[in-house]
């Protein structure tokens, strides 16, 4: 493993420079900011409203055949969150967080299109062989970081797999809500029993990106975390532009 | 390391930054501080909002915004539609149902001392009809998914009558009452529902389960089916049927589920 010595890591806010040498540049939009920390509660209130639906029926596992090598969830998982066995209660609010959960991603999409920001985001024909070295480099393999965008090549790639994966709960969970009145929907999920399994995993996939996600910004520093509440990473003045801003992750 | 960029890639990547506005830092510092203030605002209200959401007073046993939004999505869905079917499948996929429910069934009845009234929107009695009334009826067989409102479902075969079928005979009589509540004979267990979703062609008053009389369980000698609302809407032992001009008690309505519980 080789020790980074080479590249001096500039640090995203290049907090050593005078001040007159620096300026704030805009990285993320007003609009971005609010969707993205409004969404963070409603997701939260979904999933947590979410997990009392499912305990009505807690039927899913990771095994093979009848053998069980993990059942979600464990009791001490219920017991930690103190989530008592209410159905109702967690399907009521579902129902009423979902439409706020549902338009604060339509705005989004909206935005996105509008303003042609998804070209920040969508993965380009360079993204994966730029993604590997991004991991490469974050794992101290590799010495020089990919050159990138607002997003690096890894950010991309899953920012695209977390919103697809959003998609996918949105419609899956419509599938099960209605799967009569919204008929054939739940066909497109092989019915039913497979809109609920779908739906499912997709929440732990998009888990699994938060937990990520928190990690990342937690390492990327309190810059990355800043820019996402005031929309500005500071930097030097041109000519001389920083190595690689980390923005966000 | 280089500052400038090199290849064709870091410049196509740097002009997308490029093109983002800057400010200078003293300009930077006074917004940054407004977004942080706002930013705290925003947790506040966001936590006052929750707090007032949890303090609002029950009705059904959830808070009032809740039971709301619940009858605003019933308002939504029945103006979607209400009239569209389920998909039906071949008897040979049916399987086992098992039983959930008990309230309103846990003692044994003489099914053959069994009667259903029936009642108009007066609370008068139009009928009291024994089961040879309901096989009377044009009988049909139904194989749909039966969703249990826990989350578990099951591919039944059902047999009986159409409640449209059965409503016929009282159509003139109670013109044009927007819902229908079944109790049990006990009055333990008792369901409403609405006219549109109870004349739908898939809400049968079932007779026979896979080919055979109910058994006590399931909801001998009477009881209703459908693939188009939570089983906790699908009575069992049915011992009153009441045309209903207000909306009727509901069971688990009572106890913070919805009342409409529509698929």
């Amino acid at each position: 493993m080789s020790i980074d010595t080479t590249e001096p890591e500039t640090p995203p806010d290049d907090a050593e420079a005078p001040s007159d040498e620096r300026v704030a540049q805009l990285v993320h939009p007003r609009a971005i900011r609010w969707l993205h920390w409004i969404n963070f509660p409603l997701l939260f209130i979904m999933i947590w409203s979410g997990l009392r639906i499912y305990w009505a029926e807690d039927v899913y596992a990771l095994g093979i055949g009848s053998w069980q090598w993990f059942a979600f969830f464990p009791d001490a998982v219920y017991e930690t969150l103190g989530l008592e066995r209410r159905l109702a209660r967690g399907m009521a609010f579902h129902f009423t967080f979902g439409w706020l959960f549902v338009i604060n991603g339509t705005i989004y999409a909206i935005y996105l299109l509008a303003t042609k920001e998804w070209r920040h985001i969508l993965p380009d024909r360079h993204s994966a062989r730029e993604a590997k070295d991004v991991v490469l480099h974050d794992l101290h393999l590799k010495d020089q970081a990919p050159p990138q965008g607002k997003y690096n090549a890894a950010q991309r790639i899953s920012y695209t797999v977390a919103l697809a994966m959003a998609l996918v709960i949105v419609v899956s969970g419509f599938a099960i809500y209605k799967p009569t009145q919204l008929h054939p929907l739940p066909w497109l999920f092989g019915g039913y029993q497979g809109a609920r399994l779908v739906h499912f995993w997709m929440t732990i996939g998009l888990l699994l990106f938060f937990l990520v996600h928190v990690i990342q910004v937690l390492r990327s520093g309190w810059g990355s975390f800043r820019s996402m509440v005031t929309g500005y990473v500071l930097q030097r003045r041109t000519p001389t532009p920083p190595e690689h801003e980390e923005v966000a992750s | 390391m280089t500052d400038d960029p090199t290849t064709e890639r870091e410049r196509e990547l740097r002009a997308q930054l490029d093109a983002a506005p800057t400010i200078p830092i003293d300009d930077y510092r006074k917004r940054s501080r407004r977004s942080f203030l706002t930013g705290a605002a925003g947790l506040g209200a966001g936590y006052l909002g929750w707090r007032w959401l949890q303090d609002q007073p029950n009705v059904g046993g959830i808070p009032k915004p809740l039971r709301d939004t619940l009858e605003f999505n019933e308002d939504v869905w029945r103006t979607v539609s209400e009239s569209r079917s389920a998909p039906e499948f071949s008897v040979s996929k049916a399987t086992p149902i098992q039983v959930n429910g008990r309230i309103g069934i846990r003692n044994e009845i003489d099914l053959a001392t069994w009667t259903v009234r029936v009642e108009g929107p007066g609370g008068d009695l139009l009928d009291e009809l024994d089961i040879s009334h309901f096989e009377a009826l044009p009988q049909r067989d139904m194989v749909i998914e039966h969703k249990c409102i826990e989350g578990w479902s099951n591919i039944t075969h059902w047999g009986g009558a159409r409640f449209s079928d059965f409503h016929e005979r009282y159509a003139d009589q109670v013109g044009d009452v927007p819902y229908v509540s079944l109790e049990t004979p006990d009055g333990l267990y008792y369901v409403g529902w609405d006219m549109p979703a109870i004349m739908h062609p898939q809400t049968m008053l079932a007779l026979r389960l896979d080919d055979q009389p109910l058994d006590q369980d399931h909801g001998a000698p009477l009881r209703l089916a459908t693939p188009n609302k939570y089983g906790i809407k699908c009575l069992k032992r049915i011992g009153v049927i009441r045309y209903a001009r207000e909306r009727p008690a509901d069971y688990w309505a009572e106890r913070s589920y919805d009342w409409y519980a529509g698929l």
